[in-house]
């Protein structure tokens, strides 16, 4: 099995960066903007908030996290990797032809992954069960589950978050990258969620709004609580964050990066390309 | 068939605490005392069934073996990817119970036909499709659902096959259960309208027409080998569905057979033609208006037997 191989969360989500450029890069694939924005929520997560042990990763008592947001696989393979689940030379193979690093998160093959995910919208509701069951069950381990803000479109959450609110599932902790930017445009544009916090309070859920590139914010947010409800931290946050031609770019939603931005794109995060 | 369902998934709950029953707010006095028996087995996930089938897999994923409830469109068709991307790939202990399959809520409208539900989950990778014909085999299908790791839909219907004195074959999952012997046809059917396939099939034998009744109650893994003795030892197969010609069991049977390559000397399914009923009716009206009831099943039958081999049979269409 592979070691972890950061000193620090803010090393964790550089490594996740620059994975996530190399390899979209290599895949020629899409979905690097959403991998960068949330590279600081999955560093802090991966780095001092969940509970693991990558040579055992079915642990009964683990804490389970679930990237709803699936089409940012690149970024939680990449987190999954460095924190010893898997190779870190394993990503190269990343939308490669008869890889099972598949563009959208999947499980299988890949120790570490709870849920496969892709479409939107299924996470929360997974998330839901698990945090039941837990509490059914009387266990103390955690569930997490990040989502994106063009996500929060899909009715399917609302069910969920209408469920955890009522259950008052306080082992639940949902995570928005609120990057403002969906596939095609800003969110505001698409379907507003704002005011975005107060449904999540009407729904009887303890917001915690943090700068989702700030680690001491996140760390602080996750460390709250719980008081007796579900917890969603929204985490606001700039997509294509690192590289500063990709950052609130819609463009880097679906481009991949190649030739002179590829280059770029790594020296912007300190690499050699 | 829903009461000896929730009869026997109340036994099987006292004896096995991880097994849990969610509703999509539907069972109104019908779910009553295993909720109040098992308030820890038991969970109405609100009218939400996208979310219900989403908590059943998170909680699967726990170590749980979790049902589905509602009225068969509704815990499949619009959690339809739940059940696909959620449920069958992680290979969750999720069982989704349809009642009410085919034209059981006839009088409630299109919404409420559940009539297309076999065809969708069966072309599902990893999941066993289970029709029930009777209340013994609802009680069976329940328990060896229980005990059948993965992902299954549990397709329970209003009406039920009145079973035969002789029919002693205890149920298995996957394997064709023979209601009645004969070497004229094999009738093929799943669910209850195999009452109006065992009425048919007496009003044949007045005439000497003798013929086997195949209950196909799983209709995913199908039972290939009883299909194919079938095939080799009768004069031919006739499939009765109250359901689609679509993609159902009829067609499920035909593509064993052609796999195989094995031909019977005659082939017909029985069932719907396309088009939804616009009108409404009793589940036995419903049969009636779309030749699917005894009656009908008599002229069918009766009609292929008098053509020649590997007739190709002509079809109305009903819609």
């Amino acid at each position: 099995m592979a070691e972890r191989t950061f000193q620090s969360t803010e090393e964790l989500a550089l490594r996740i960066r620059r994975h996530a450029v190399e390899m979209t890069h290599l895949g020629n694939s899409s979905h690097v903007g959403a991998c960068l924005s949330m590279a600081d929520i999955v560093a802090v997560l991966y780095g001092s908030v969940l509970q693991f042990d990558p040579s055992r990763p079915q642990s009964p008592d683990r804490d389970r996290f679930v990237l709803s947001k699936g089409h940012a696989g690149a970024g939680i393979y990449a987190a999954l990797a460095e924190c010893g689940f898997m190779p870190v030379e394993k990503l190269k193979t990343h939308y490669q032809d008869g890889s099972d690093l598949s563009g959208h998160v999947s499980h299988k093959g890949i120790p570490g992954v709870e849920l496969s995910t892709g479409s939107l919208g299924h996470g929360l509701g997974v998330g839901c069960g698990m945090a039941y069951g837990a509490k059914l069950d009387g266990e103390t381990w955690r569930t997490y589950v990040l989502l994106s803000d063009g996500e929060c479109d899909e009715g399917s959450n609302w069910e969920s978050i209408l469920f955890a609110g009522h259950h008052r599932l306080d082992n639940l902790t949902a995570v928005v990258d609120y990057n403002k930017i969906q596939s095609l445009a800003p969110v505001r544009e698409t379907l507003e969620l704002e005011p975005f916090a107060d449904k999540w309070r009407d729904f009887g859920w303890a917001v915690v709004e943090s700068d989702g590139h700030d680690h001491d914010a996140l760390k602080a947010a996750f460390s709250a609580g719980p008081d007796g409800r579900p917890k969603v931290v929204v985490a606001h946050t700039t997509k294509g964050k690192g590289v500063s031609f990709m950052e609130g770019q819609v463009l880097w939603h679906y481009r991949s990066p190649q030739g002179d931005e590829y280059e770029a794109a790594l020296r912007a995060l300190g690499a050699r390309p | 068939m829903r009461d000896a369902f929730i009869a026997r998934l109340t036994e099987v709950a006292r004896r096995d605490p991880k097994v849990m029953l969610i509703t999509g707010d539907l069972g109104f006095g019908v779910l009553t005392k295993f909720a109040d028996e098992f308030p820890k087995q038991f969970l109405n996930a609100g009218v939400a069934e996208q979310n219900m089938t989403l908590l059943a897999t998170g909680l699967a994923m726990g170590g749980r073996t979790v049902f589905t409830y509602s009225i068969a469109n509704f815990p499949i068709l619009r959690p339809l990817e739940m059940i696909r991307n959620d449920a069958c790939y992680h290979g969750a202990n999720v069982k989704v119970v349809g009642i009410g399959g085919g034209f059981s809520y006839g009088s409630l409208g299109i919404s409420h036909h559940a009539t297309e539900d076999l065809a969708i989950l069966r072309s599902l990778p990893d999941i066993t499709v289970v029709a029930p014909c009777d209340l013994y085999e609802t009680q069976e299908a329940t328990s060896a659902l229980v005990s059948t790791p993965g992902t299954a839909y549990l397709r329970l219907d209003k009406s039920v096959a009145k079973p035969l004195a002789d029919t002693v074959e205890p149920f298995v999952l996957g394997r064709a259960r023979r209601w009645r012997e004969g070497t004229d046809l094999t009738f093929v059917t799943c669910g209850g309208i195999m009452q109006c396939v065992l009425a048919a099939c007496e009003n044949l034998a007045t005439d000497g027409i003798q013929c086997r009744i195949l209950s196909m109650h799983t209709v995913k893994p199908i039972d290939r080998e009883a299909i194919l003795a079938a095939a080799r030892e009768t004069g031919g197969i006739v499939t009765v569905e109250e359901h689609t010609l679509d993609g159902g069991l009829g067609s499920a049977v035909a593509e064993v057979c052609m796999d195989a390559g094995v031909i019977p000397e005659r082939f017909h399914r029985i069932g719907l033609r396309s088009g939804f009923s616009s009108i409404v009716g009793s589940q036995e009206y419903l049969r009636k208006v779309y030749g699917l009831d005894a009656a009908a099943i008599v002229g069918e039958a009766r009609r292929i037997l008098a053509t020649g081999r590997n007739a190709v049979v002509s079809v109305d269409a009903t819609g």
